[in-house]
């Protein structure tokens, strides 16, 4: 690979770390709520949150860039504070937060879904709180499931291409990803170059779900 | 112990539990084939499942009253609980689920009692049914509670064990004069341990009294 190839592959890995670590607290949080809690809506933001997985990417990627366009109230408002998002590598992690948002929540809903009602109950009549019962006991039982979740977010980020050349563009050195890249590469009839970016995809897509699986099985032996 | 439920109603999924009654003395049976809402029971006075309506109240301090809008919650209760499943945290040891509800209580002669102090460096899978049990009333015993709540504690247990179990259950009571309601759906264990007893069927008391009277 060619030093600007690893480039490609290390800034989309940074981009992809960085959409993991950003969409984890709301993450986390959604699926808690999904799993444990009844409220009015529920359904409906069950099915929003999933939206992203069936949409078509582009469509995704189309509907972030009005949300964050110049035009909108958000992005007259990120103007005025000098944050520019549209074509940059932050429009990059927007797109790949959006579309690995789903994949992190159904992980988390399913690992809290799994952590046993009862032994929260038992807590709290020992006299725990529910942050204490969340932290000490629901946290932890649920840490492989989640983790698997966040692993398999971070695959989809790393993977990325409808949303985020709607948003982002491929511009070379800006916000060109892995993804982009090889589709550049195809473009342009340099098929070796594609084929080597294509090697460095499948050996990352494939650690990342090894990790993921290797967390969930262990989870489920619990 | 003197548990008093007015007018209480849960809805269940078949049927609802509706009770009126005054349990007292030290180890109280309730006694009913499965499904008859003994475990429903115990969550209520644990705090876990709030009823719909009506009172209930532990020696003279309301629990729930739904008219006034009381409902103490589990965590305030100092009800200790032993649900059928244990419910120990797996990924704790013998000692971490001891100490989970009181750190700083002392907890030597609840150890000695259960026999449990080679077992404290353990995690909790690899326990056998038995001392499963004799950690899951260990930790619930440390926090001191008012009342403690057995919901089928030999259920689960090899029959040679059950004998060893429900002695260390009759240690407890006369060592520690702890107030229990004691769950279960056989009579012979419920006339070695407890002196008055409930049936419920059907979400209702159908007959109170004595033990040995009752069944």
């Amino acid at each position: 690979m060619t030093v600007n190839e690893w480039h490609i592959v290390g800034f989309t890995l940074r981009l992809a770390a960085l959409s993991t670590l950003l969409i984890a607290p709301l993450g986390l949080a959604t699926g808690w709520l999904l799993a444990r809690k009844r409220w009015p809506g529920k359904s409906l933001v069950e099915t929003l949150v999933m939206l992203p997985l069936v949409m078509p990417p582009v469509a995704t990627g189309l509907l972030l860039l009005k949300f964050f366009g110049r035009r909108s109230g958000i992005g007259h408002l990120l103007d005025r504070a000098g944050i520019e998002v549209i074509f940059t590598w932050r429009a990059v992690v927007v797109a790949m937060m959006a579309m690995s948002f789903p994949l992190l929540v159904r992980g988390c809903r399913v690992a809290f879904e799994e952590v046993s009602v009862r032994l929260e109950q038992v807590a709290t009549t020992l006299g725990a709180s529910d942050a204490r019962v969340f932290f000490t006991i629901t946290l932890p039982l649920a840490r492989r499931g989640i983790i698997g979740g966040m692993v398999l977010a971070f695959a989809r980020a790393v993977g990325e291409f409808g949303a985020t050349i709607m948003i982002a563009g491929n511009i070379p050195g800006r916000t060109t990803t892995l993804a982009l890249a090889i589709y550049d590469r195809v473009q342009l009839g340099h098929d070796t170059d594609a084929y080597r970016l294509l090697g460095a995809a499948v050996v990352l897509s494939f650690a990342a779900l090894w990790i993921s699986e290797a967390f969930l099985r262990k989870g489920d032996r619990r | 112990m003197r548990l008093q439920f007015h007018d209480v109603r849960l809805p269940l999924a078949h049927f609802d539990l509706e009770i009126t009654a005054e349990l007292s003395g030290l180890v109280t049976g309730i006694f009913g084939p499965s499904g008859a809402g003994k475990t429903s029971l115990l969550d209520t006075v644990a705090g876990l499942r709030p009823p719909r309506s009506g009172r209930v109240a532990l020696d003279g301090l309301v629990l729930d009253d739904t008219e006034s809008g009381i409902h103490i919650a589990a965590r305030h209760r100092g009800i200790g609980y032993v649900p059928q499943e244990n419910a120990l945290f797996p990924h704790m040891t013998v000692l971490q689920n001891i100490r989970y509800g009181a750190s700083d209580n002392p907890i030597d002669h609840v150890v000695d009692v259960l026999e449990i102090g080679p077992l404290l460096g353990r995690g909790v899978r690899s326990l056998s049914g038995g001392e499963q049990k004799r950690v899951a009333v260990a930790r619930a015993l440390v926090t001191s509670p008012r009342l403690l709540l057995l919901d089928e504690p030999l259920s689960g247990i090899d029959r040679p064990l059950q004998g060893r179990i429900l002695a260390f259950l009759r240690r407890i009571r006369d060592d520690f004069h702890l107030p229990m309601l004691y769950v279960t759906h056989d009579s012979s264990e419920l006339a070695e341990i407890a002196e008055t007893a409930a049936v419920l069927d059907r979400g209702r008391i159908v007959a109170i009294g004595r033990t040995s009277e009752v069944l």
